[in-house]
This record gives structure tokens, sequence and C-alpha cells, in this order.
């Protein structure tokens, strides 16, 4: 055998003691199969999904926890996931199972009522990878498997009851900028995600995989190619370019076989640098999943200068409006408004945007087709230096609004008051290199009125039928946590840098429970149940965009600011003594 | 848009190796195999993983691209105009922004680009202000360099803070002082950012060792 040769044997014999790929026979003793049916109508006790159910409400039926015994709510167990950075995925459970994921691409499951780790699942990443993002939002679900869609951008099938590693594909190429944080959606055994890479100039792209061979399907690209639909909103190549990244999971309408996900910003940041409509970015699409084919779309606003993502979907809800029941799209953008959209057959209808926390760039909104028109003082351009309100990390950033069916209520974990400064300057495109278009030495937050705000954080509360803000809860500093309602008429929301994981009366927003955590909670709570006990579990893990927003807040020397959250994921959950 | 209908992406690109870890008791693996697959796929997807991850690192020994800086390596500029153009004593002045270099094997002409790990940063300062460590490391004339990839997440360092003369990561707001061996001065980054030291030839800069310490994300 020649020298070459052995040396490629020795590598892969030691590779292949080094990188065991069968599992420990610690694991999952019984597992309940997720099926479709289960997907379309979860236990109550179960939380199967990102937002648990496909309408994207992110509440719990539960309600043995419930206004009354919620001060009596104190931990059960926790676990250190010794990992640093934003554990922003939600705790999902199935029956007893509960599956987490943290930053750098582990997944572990463990016993919900014990908190007995059972497996973990380690990716190795490459030495090279850059983490814009070092974060993970969870798993999708589907029979006996898990899917992990991770920052070195591949989709990985997971044995749900071993953590084993069933198969790996490679998405796109993390060297040219694309990444994956998003916990995938899963419909009748097709894993669907999308890409990050927004700030890195990729063109978005949303994919479907086989469940069980991890054979692409479909990929649909969020920036049209010319001559394709929507193509004319582009000038010259700024399309290839053009961001219009999907790094939050979709939601689902199963009656209409209709899967709505949100679309990123435009890349480079100032709108000048690609010039028109810019669709589909800033956009909610409805897609086909069976095809990937994009049905309708409506968009929120046009030609993007401000880096507002708006890629948390719109939750799907009826709401009344002038005397009869709307099938409603609902979205609390990112850009401020408050959405109120129609899905009909036919396509997605402007129903009525409204500023749900200060914004000065919208001078109108068209009343029938819903587009607004700008402020053009407050538009970021190239070689301009602008200020505008709310901040490029909006008035609520991917985090989830939760709709209560019980209150009819919206909450919304909402920053007002903080704006932010943005000099837009020009640069050409490396691929897989950062590419903001902006200068980075003057990108700042500021405050409203160059004042120390009342507030900046606020947890509200909109009653979506009346269309009105009904109360709200407000914090000093910034709120950056998803929420979840109850039927325990109770809505629970991390989100601040003193660490405090809080339970409010949905009714009313009077704080009824808050409890220290180890860390920021920048991540959303779940409610499960487990032998008749009901729990309220969260990930506490500091880092990323909170992270960020804290950093500039501390500069800007604004009182009351915390400037040191500790870092360091732990999972925490809570029963009633 | 485009691209609809069933199409297979794999692209030749192998797994990079996983770990399924035992959370208790012995690490001996488990005799089961999968439902969806059987034990010849399992080790042959298990021999491609680890050729796949122990491919790197004798790639790395083999391609000089790839190679981390070696002594008497000249710099380029990494972006800009006169990318890929040797670096000289007079394109940088002293207090100019920072640039994104990368090292060049001067008798090859080979530009180590083949790892981003090996971009640096290089700046020229008055030396007035470097403390002795920073000083052995520089050359007379002012330039210092290094690593441009954060400590934190690997992110490329390209702020630059003229009025402190600090670098500044844009991801997540780490701050390194080149004049003090690239300490951290503000944000999440554990360490400083590995130091290339460099001497002079003809007043350019020139690799002297390699880097101080490695280079990557976390503890060194």
């Amino acid at each position: 055998m020649k020298e070459g040769h052995t040396r490629w044997l020795w590598l892969a014999l030691s590779g292949l003691l080094l990188a065991p790929t069968a599992a420990s026979a610690q694991g999952v003793k019984s597992y309940a199969p997720v099926t479709q049916e289960r997907l379309n109508n979860p236990e109550p006790g179960n939380w199967l999904q990102y937002r648990r159910t496909y309408d994207g409400m992110n509440y719990s039926p539960l309600d043995k926890i419930n206004t009354t015994n919620v001060k009596n709510l104190v931990p059960v167990w926790t676990f250190s996931t010794g990992v640093n950075e934003g554990h922003q995925a939600p705790p999902m459970v199935n029956n007893g199972v509960m599956f987490i994921t943290t930053p750098q691409a582990q997944v572990l499951a463990l016993d919900a009522k014990t908190g007995d780790l059972l497996w973990r699942y380690k990716r190795q990443l490459p030495e090279d990878l850059f983490q814009l993002h070092p974060t993970n939002r969870g798993v999708g679900m589907w029979q006996d498997m898990l899917f992990l869609a991770t920052v070195d951008d591949f989709l990985v099938a997971l044995d749900a009851k071993t953590g084993k590693e069933l198969w790996a594909k490679p998405v796109g190429d993390y060297k040219k900028g694309h990444y994956l944080t998003l916990a995938p959606q899963v419909i009748n055994g097709k894993i669907i995600i999308g890409t990050s890479g927004g700030e890195l100039g990729v063109r978005g792209y949303i994919a479907a995989y086989d469940a069980k061979t991890g054979n692409q399907l479909w990929r649909t690209y969020t920036i049209p190619a010319p001559g394709e639909p929507g193509s004319e909103t582009w000038k010259g190549d700024d399309w290839k370019t053009g961001g219009g990244s999907a790094w939050m999971t979709g939601n689902y309408d199963p009656a209409t076989n209709t899967a709505y996900w949100g679309i990123g910003n435009a890349a480079p940041w100032p709108g000048d640098a690609h010039p028109g409509d810019n669709l589909y970015t800033t956009s909610v699409v409805a897609i086909d999943p069976d095809s990937g084919k994009i049905k309708h779309h409506h968009q929120y606003h046009h030609n993007d200068s401000w880096d507002w993502d708006e890629v948390d979907p719109p939750i799907l809800m009826d709401v009344q409006r002038g005397g009869r029941t709307i099938k409603a799209l609902v979205h609390p953008g990112r850009n401020g408004y408050l959405w109120t959209l129609e899905r009909t057959p036919e396509g997605i209808g402007f129903v009525s945007g409204i500023p749900y926390v200060h914004q000065d760039v919208f001078t109108s909104v068209d009343a029938k087709t819903g587009r607004p028109t700008y402020n053009d003082k407050t538009v970021p351009k190239v070689g301009k230096d602008v200020t505008f309100c709310p901040s490029l990390w909006g008035g609520k950033d991917w985090l989830s609004a939760s709709y209560s069916p019980k209150t009819k209520m919206l909450y919304i974990p909402a920053n007002d008051n903080i704006c932010g400064r943005l000099v837009g300057e020009k640069k050409p495109h490396v691929e897989g290199q950062l590419w903001l278009g902006a200068e980075l030495e003057k990108l700042d937050l500021s405050m409203r009125d160059k004042k120390v705000p009342e507030y900046m954080g606020e947890l509200q509360a909109w009653d979506m039928n009346a269309h009105k803000k009904v109360w709200s809860y407000k914090f000093p500093t910034q709120l950056f946590a998803s929420a979840m309602a109850t039927a325990g008429d109770l809505v629970f929301v991390g989100g601040t840098s003193d660490r405090y994981f809080r339970a409010f009366s949905a009714q009313t927003g009077e704080l009824l429970w808050q409890h220290r955590t180890n860390s920021g909670i920048s991540g959303g709570p779940t409610a499960f149940e487990v032998d008749g006990v009901q729990y309220i579990a969260v990930q506490s893990g500091w880092g990323v965009d909170a992270q960020r927003i804290q950093d500039s807040l501390t500069k800007l020397g604004i009182p009351g600011v915390n400037p040191d959250v500790p870092q360091g994921g732990v999972v925490w959950v809570f029963a009633v003594k | 848009m485009g691209e609809n209908g069933p199409k297979a992406v794999d692209g030749g690109k192998g797994s990079m190796s996983a770990c399924s870890c035992v959370a208790r008791g012995s690490a001996t693996p488990d005799d089961g195999v999968p439902q969806s697959t059987d034990r010849r796929t399992v080790l042959a997807g298990a021999l491609a993983s680890s050729v796949a991850l122990a491919l790197p690192a004798s790639a790395v020994a083999a391609d000089p691209k790839m190679a981390r800086p070696q002594e008497g390596d000249v710099f380029v500029f990494a972006t800009g105009d006169k990318a890929r153009s040797v670096i000289g004593d007079a394109d940088l002045p002293v207090g100019s922004p920072p640039v994104l270099a990368w090292p060049m094997d001067p008798q090859t002409k080979t530009i180590r680009d083949g790892s981003r790990l090996n971009q640096v940063l290089l700046v020229r300062l008055d030396t007035a202000g470097f403390d002795e460590t920073t000083r052995e490391r520089a050359t007379e004339g002012g330039f210092v360099a290094y690593s441009a990839s954060c400590t934190h997440a690997l992110c490329p360092v390209s702020g630059w803070k003229a009025d402190k003369r600090i670098f500044h990561c844009p991801c997540h707001n780490s701050e390194f002082d080149p004049s003090h061996g690239a300490k951290v001065v503000f944000g999440p980054a554990p360490r400083p950012l590995p130091a290339l030291p460099l001497k002079a030839v003809d007043g350019a800069p020139v690799v002297a060792k390699g880097f101080t310490t490695k280079v990557g994300a976390g503890a060194a």
C-alpha cells in the first residue's frame, strides 16, 4: 500500500474512533411519534412546535397554574447547559420528554419531570466559522425524528430517542454568508427552513427537505431572478445580493395548506443602494408547502432602509371588524406598526396598520393597500447621517407575541422610545463578509427627543376586536423576549437585563409573580403537563441582540442600565408548590 | 423564486462529524442501529464523516494558502483598490485607519487566503503609546499586526475608533486596544486578539514570528 493510502486509512480509522455516531443505551425509553394529526391538534399538555400551534399563537390551553396560585410558583429543577450566548429556544415537550437547543448547535433531551439528561447531541463546528448570531431557536419534530438547522448551514436529522445523527445535509455554504438559526417547520413530512445572512448580502430562500432522506424537495428564493414575478421591483444586479433572509419559523393554515413566512430586510441597509420596492423583502409570503410556490404576498414596507426584518410571521386568528369575522393575519411589525391583514383564497388583503410604538418614518398608510409613505428625513441613505425611530431592532424584533383566544387579546413584548442612528456608506460586496452599508463607528442607539425616557420595554395587551391597547406594563430599559399567554389568564415573559422571569394577569396587566434567574431571558417560555402536573419552562441565557442592545444602552450612560448581564444557559422549570 | 420541484443538492459536501454523547454511565456506544438505515450505511457514513473531519488538518499542512503566517511573509491588502498588492512603508501613514491584510510568501507569491483565520489587522501607530510587549512586537516605524478574527465569535474585527485608537468588532461590540497587546477594553471577547510579531524590511512590515496565541473563538 502506498504511503498516501496508509495515511488516509489511518486518518479515517482514527476519525472513526474520535467521532462516535452510535448512541447510548441511555435515552428515551418510550417516545410518542409526532404525526400530522398531532401537529394539527396538539394535546394541551405538549409543546411540539416552536410556537406550539401552527397558527403561531404561542399560547397554552393549560390552566392549572393560574392567577390565583401563580404566587406559589417555585423552581422544581434546573439544568445548566454549559454553553454561553443567546439561549433563544423554547423548551419543547413531547409526552414528558423535553428538547432544548443551545448556541453552538447542541440538542439536549431531558426528562421534563425530573430534569435528568437523557442524551446530548453536539455538532462539531468548523474552526473558521464566524457567528454573527450565535444562537438556535429549537428543533422540528416528525415521527421519531428531530430536525436541527445549524449555524454552519446544515440541516441535521436526529433520532429523538437516542440523539443519534441520522443524516446531515448542507443547505448552502457558510463561507458565503449563509447560516441557519431557526426551528424548522414541519408539514406532512416536509422539513422547511429559511436562510440567515441578510447582513452578508445573501439572496434569501426558503427550502423544504424530505424528512426521511434529507433530499431537497424545493427551494424558493425570496428575491426573484430577472423575468420572474416581482423582478421588476429590482434594478440591475441588486437582486443577487439583496438580502431577504427568512430566519424565523413560519406559521401554517392546514385548512388551505398555506404556510406564511416573514421575510427579512433588503441588503445593504440604505434603500438608495438598492432602488425599487425590493420584493419580497420585508413582506409576508403565502407558500404552498408542497411545491414552494409563492401564492400571495403582502409587503409591509417597500425599499427597506432601516434593517427592519419582518421575519416574524403573522399570527393566524379570527378578528371582528366592521361587523364581520375576518380570517386575519396579525403582525406587530419590526417597523413599529401593528398590521392586520385578511387571508382569502384570492390573496392577502390589507385591513389596518397603526403604530404601537413611537414611529417617525411613515407619514401615512394607504387605506386600500397599506402601502406607507415615508418622511424623507428619516430614511437612511448613502452618505447621510440619519436618526429614526424605532431603532433597527424595531418595535418588536423576531420575538413572538402571544394571542389568547380566551381573552381575545394580543400580547406584544415591545420596545418604545429607542431610536437609532445610521450613516450610510457604499462598499463593494465581498462574499461571506459583513455588508451593512453603514459606517460601523457611527451605528448608535439614541433616545427619543434625546431625553432619558420614562420607559423603554413595554408589555402591551391589545383587544384585537376593539383594535385598541387595553393595558401595558412598562420597564425602565429594554424588553427582549417572547411572551406566552396561558388559559390560566397569565402572560409569562422574561427579557429584562435584571434577570427576572415574570407572570402578569392577562386581563389586567398586574404583575403577579417574578423570579430571578441566572442570566437574562431572551427566548420563549412554554407550558406543559406531566402526570397531571402543569409546569412552566424557560431558558435563561443572555446574548446576541439582547446583549448588543444592552451594550449600546450602556454606552449611552442611561441611568439604571445594567452593564453586566452574566452569560451561560440554564433551563428553568417551575411548578406550584 | 425559481428552482421549484424535486431536486437534490447534496453538492458532494459530507457531513461534519458530530457526537451523540451519553448522559450518564458508560460511554460505550450502543449496539443499536437506527431504524432508517443499516449497519453498512452507518459505518460508511461514519467513515465519510471521519474523513471529512480529518481532511482540513492535512490540507492545512499541505496547502501553503491555508498555512498560518510564516516568518518572512510580507502583507498584501485584502480589500479595496489595492487588493492583493504588497503593503509597503509608505502605504500606511502613522495614525491612519487599520487595513485588513493577508500574509504572502514573498518567494512563491502565495497569498495565504485559504483560511479566513489568516486575515490580519495591520495598523501603524505612534510607538510612544505602546506598552513594552507591543513595542517588542512592532516595527520601529510603528506597524503592529493582530489576527482580524474576534476571539468571541470569530467575526472580522473591521471597525476603528480613531479618537481612542481602538479596534471595534461590529458583530457583538468587542473592542481591543492595539497599543496594549490588543487587550479587551469592552464587550464579550474573552481574550486579546492574537498578535503577529513583526520586523521591518526597508520599513515595510514583515512577519517575525507566528501568532502569539491560537487564532479562534474562546479561550486560547
